[in-house]
């Protein structure tokens, strides 16, 4: 019991500190950031099923969360029949002999005879030709349509809500690829493996202009919850303002974080009990088994690289699902963002200071370390600030130090990840024996 | 007084179970003691024991008389220890010669002539002296093997069943070389599976069974007992 | 006949020079990455950032430099920054190790504990650098930038292609050379060295020679230093310093690493190789090439390019994955533990 009550009074300060931005700063700023550690918490949440219960080692998580924010785009925006025309069916065709050649390769596999490897590159090679010959023209067509406006095929015009499930299968789809290649080597390898495919995933995603517009950014996509200014003029809600003493701008974006904070809560919770009931299933016992004992699992017939296949697929398609949560909250997707620092490595750091294979530890660390992400910053320039109080204001050695105060969130996010894996290698909560 | 002595020794690896039970092993100077006995007896672990690899819950290890027990397996090659894995007993990367050097390592006077008695010992080595262990056969592997562990000149000398996987000629021959390494004056303590073989180069024999200690002889007397051939030898 | 002079020295100019280049800024850095793991049996995260804060000490110390005139034109100042640049790098090495990465060797802790660990040294040296230098782009050479240019080239030969070899592409070749030529000469010469290589090969038998492994480990993060330092500065060299560069070259310098076989220090420079000119050669428009070699009317209209270099990273993924699906341990047998 006393477990619970440590980890209730560390939820607790975290939701001291958070108010404390609300009081100190501002409500708006406090429930933007509550809404980024949700999102962040999701995300941790995804890696430490892999980490946590699994043991895998996915340095990957950037290329699953900018894939699942791209399922933003291709299920929201709406489609542009003029690109289609001119380019659909390139696309689609160079789809196709993509396909064709993934099967013939297939069925090249199939057979043994000499110089194999030498015709399967040779099949390869001429499929990708032949793709790219139908491909580069249907770019072009669709790049140069209004490019200042689309110069990409569209979405679906659905509801932005759909690609939170979308982008969690897109995700499931990558993990799936990377998994069948690099599951079974080594921890390093998967690691390697997975930093690889992130940075191609986000390079396509940068300059394939036709899919949605780049680094063009596709920027306006609808909302899941009503705009400020609908609010804004809306009679009920000014009177509401009124009441509440506060001006109706204030309240309206208050009231539309909440409706985001509200889903994405709904979203957290959700995973968090999927996730504490299969770890408290036979499923779950057996991951763990697999982890703490590999060898010994293997002897006994469990299929070890096919049970990391499934949480590695599970994992990131949880990461997909928050990355399509922050392209809804942004309401745009910016390839350009998504930088390994910020959004695989902090969220390591997430699962590690909050305690790998704990899920609600995973949560308390999506919140910690995203809050202390945010208010480094700040902590820094102040700290600066002080520290060179006694310097002329011209001082050259003050101006570098204040300018480079920046910096600190990173330097703070090493000295954390160190001091906990040193000194509480198990997190803030620990990992309960079952 | 023998020259090295493992004395009523009693422990395990690390916190496990005990595996020897008031065991002692002892060996003269210039002499071969040879440990026989089943599997899962404790052979290897009595001589690790001796090597300072696990922690002795009572017992102690006495080297020319002087208590080693609490000293390192590191600290115990300085005082003249040498010793032959099982296995992985060989630099498998590195060339012969650099196995040897390697051997040498805590030297710091001229290694040529102990190299060249030891290839003196094993003519094979110097011929393959710039080969890579690894890619040498089993048999001359444990040659490398023993011959790292020359190279410190060393009073006395553990292998750990030196003849594992090694063809019954090449065993004969690894045989010995053992007992003209013990003719140069240095104390050899062996354990093995090929009793028969062992026990006969053996001036001491040792039978352990489940880590204590149950038959010690001269190696012939051992040989010659119809209990011990009954039970260890085969008949 | 000058017409495949022509397509020859094309190569030469955007495929061969340059894929030269990137490939021994790669073995070098792959180097490092093989060494300590090797030595040190994990994979470090870190590495990158190492190599950018030795270039930085170098910038620094250019700068310096340069503020009391001191230069060595037409060479770049920053050979002369190369060895306080080492000697920083080397000691930060050191410090980390001895504030970090030891403790967990002493525990035995599984390697992935001490992958995470560099991930947090990662975060505190990138922290660190751009808090010093600042994130912005900088020179980081002077002096004469050509050794020859493509117009001299083109009047000295007749020729209508030029071969621009820059200052920095031939320092980058002529250093690596020497410094590979003294690591080898290291590593299977000296009792260092090969108590270093015996470590790596088989750790308990170091420890029945009686080799000390901190030693070992000391020299391991010398050396670490040393090539991080040089493949660093060399990199910014021939480019320019920008601190977020340093932690993309993670990905071709692993994947060199892998493919020439993890701890395998022949692997690395191989696979550093095998990594540039694969990247340079798959990313490179051909069309030119072709042009010069066929009739007028075959000229063709696309680009001829396989990939973009955008993608170079995919490169890099692709042959990692290719050597992990056919030959996992790499083309030179590295440590499969």
């Amino acid at each position: 019991m006393i477990g619970v009550n440590r980890n209730l009074i560390m939820f607790g300060l975290m939701a001291l500190m958070l108010s404390a931005v609300g009081f100190g700063q501002s409500w708006s700023l406090a429930l933007a950031i509550v809404n980024l550690c949700l999102i962040s918490a999701i995300m941790a949440l995804g890696v430490n099923i892999q980490w946590g219960y699994a043991g895998l080692f996915n340095v990957g998580v950037m290329g699953f969360a900018a894939l699942g924010g791209v399922a933003g785009v291709l299920v929201s925006s709406q489609p542009v029949p003029g690109a289609w025309a001119v380019g659909g069916a390139g696309i689609l065709a160079a789809g196709g002999v993509a396909l064709v050649t993934i099967f013939a390769v297939w069925l090249v596999t199939r057979v043994h005879f000499p110089f194999r490897g030498v015709v399967i590159g040779i099949v390869i090679l001429a499929g990708f030709l032949a793709a790219r010959a139908v491909f580069d023209p249907a770019v072009e067509a669709i790049e140069g349509y209004q490019s200042a406006r689309y110069g990409y095929l569209g979405g679906l015009g659905l509801p932005i809500l759909f690609s939170w499930f979308v982008g969690g299968a897109l995700a499931a789809g990558a993990a799936w690829i990377v998994g069948k290649i690099s599951l079974g080597l080594r921890s390093d390898y998967l690691a390697i493996a997975t930093l690889g495919i992130s940075e191609i995933i986000v390079a396509m995603l940068k300059n394939e202009d036709w899919l949605a517009r780049g680094v063009k950014n596709v920027t306006g996509l609808p909302r899941p919850v009503p705009y400020e200014v609908d609010l804004q003029q809306a009679v009920w809600f000014q009177d509401l303002a009124q009441s509440l003493g506060t001006s109706s701008v204030d309240l309206s974006s208050i009231v539309v974080k909440l409706s985001y904070a509200a889903l994405f809560a709904v979203v957290l919770l959700a995973v968090l009990w999927l996730s504490e009931t299969a770890l408290r299933s036979p499923w779950g016992r057996m991951m763990r088994a697999i982890r703490d004992n590999e060898v010994a699992a293997g002897a006994m017939g469990k299929d070890v690289t096919k049970r990391h296949l499934q949480v590695f697929i599970l994992g990131s398609a949880v990461i997909g699902m928050a990355g399509a949560m922050l392209t809804t909250l942004d309401g745009q997707f910016t390839p350009s963002s998504y930088q390994p620092l910020r959004f695989t490595f902090v969220i390591w750091v997430m699962v590690i200071v909050g305690g790998s294979g704990n899920n609600w530890g995973a949560v308390l660390g999506g919140f910690l370390i995203w809050f202390l992400w945010v208010e480094a910053e700040p902590i820094g320039l102040w700290l600066m600030d002080t520290l060179t109080s006694g310097m002329a204001i011209e001082n050259p050695l003050r101006l570098h130090l204040i300018k480079s105060a920046a910096h600190m969130r990173l330097m703070t996010m090493g000295l954390v990840l160190l001091l906990v894996l040193r000194f509480a290698p198990q997190g803030l909560i620990p990992e309960q024996k079952r | 007084m023998s020259f090295l002595i493992g004395e009523v020794m009693t422990g395990g690896y690390g916190t496990g179970a005990d595996i020897l039970h008031d065991c002692t092993i002892a060996v003269d100077k210039g002499e071969i003691a040879v440990v026989v006995g089943p599997n899962g007896a404790g052979k290897s672990t009595a001589m690790k024991a001796m090597f300072g690899m696990l922690n002795l819950r009572s017992g102690r290890v006495l080297l020319d008389g002087e208590d080693i027990t609490a000293l390192t397996p590191q600290a115990r090659v300085h005082k003249g220890m040498g010793f032959v894995p099982q296995t992985s007993n060989v630099f498998t990367s590195m060339s012969v010669e650099e196995n040897l050097e390697m051997g040498a390592f805590i030297r710091e006077d001229d290694i040529s002539n102990t190299m060249e008695q030891v290839f003196a010992l094993f003519p094979i080595l110097k011929e393959k002296r710039a080969q890579a262990a690894g890619e040498l056969s089993g048999g001359q592997r444990q040659q490398v093997a023993v011959a790292r562990a020359l190279m410190t000149k060393p009073q006395v000398l553990m292998l750990d069943e030196p003849t594992a996987g090694v063809s019954p000629i090449v065993m004969d021959e690894l045989f010995d070389r053992i007992i003209e390494i013990a003719r140069t004056g240095i104390t050899i303590l062996i354990v093995e599976q090929n009793a028969r073989q062992a026990l006969n180069i053996a001036d001491k024999g040792y039978v352990l069974v489940q880590g204590r200690n149950r038959f010690t002889d001269t190696g012939q007397a051992l040989l010659a007992n119809p209990e011990v051939r009954q039970s260890f030898l085969g008949g | 006949m000058e017409d495949v002079t022509n397509a020859i020295v094309l190569i030469l100019n955007f495929l061969f020079v340059p894929g030269l280049t990137y490939g021994c800024q790669l073995a070098l850095g792959a180097l490092g990455v093989t060494l300590v793991y090797g030595i040190l049996r994990y994979s470090n995260f870190a590495h990158g950032e190492t190599m950018s804060f030795g270039a930085m000490v170098c910038i620094l110390v250019v700068w310096w430099l340069q503020s009391l005139g001191i230069s060595i034109a037409p060479l770049p100042t920053v050979l002369l920054a190369l060895p306080i640049g080492i000697l920083a790098t080397v000691l930060f090495c050191l410090l980390t190790d001895r504030l970090v990465y030891r403790f967990y060797r002493q525990q035995k802790s599984q390697p992935v504990i001490l992958l995470i660990a560099s991930i947090g040294v990662m975060f505190l040296m990138n922290g660190l650098i751009r808090f010093v230098i600042g994130p912005d782009d900088r020179r980081v050479g002077d002096g004469a930038r050509f050794i020859i240019n493509a117009r001299e080239f083109r009047q000295m030969t007749g020729l209508s292609e030029g071969l621009a070899i820059k200052t920095s592409q031939g320092i980058t070749v002529i250093v690596t050379v020497l410094l590979v030529a003294a690591l080898f000469w290291f590593l299977n010469r000296t009792r260092a060295g090969k108590s270093m290589r015996a470590y790596s090969d088989n750790e308990d038998l170091a420890l029945l020679s009686g080799i000390n492994p901190e030693r070992v480990v000391m020299i391991t993060w010398i050396l670490t230093g040393i090539l991080a330092t040089i493949a660093g500065t060399l990199y910014g060299l021939d480019k320019s310093y920008k601190p977020f560069t340093y932690l993309q070259l993670l990905l071709p310098i692993f994947a060199a690493a892998i493919v020439g076989g993890l701890g395998n220090p022949l692997g690395a420079i191989a696979g550093g190789f095998v990594i540039a000119f694969s990247e340079v050669s798959i990313t490179f428009a051909y069309r030119k090439f072709i042009a010069y070699l066929v009739p007028e009317s075959w000229a063709p209209d696309g680009l001829l390019q396989l990939l973009s270099t955008d993608y170079k990273f995919a490169v890099s993924f692709v042959i990692l994955v290719l050597v992990l699906l056919i030959r996992p341990t790499g083309i030179f047998r590295g440590q499969s533990t």
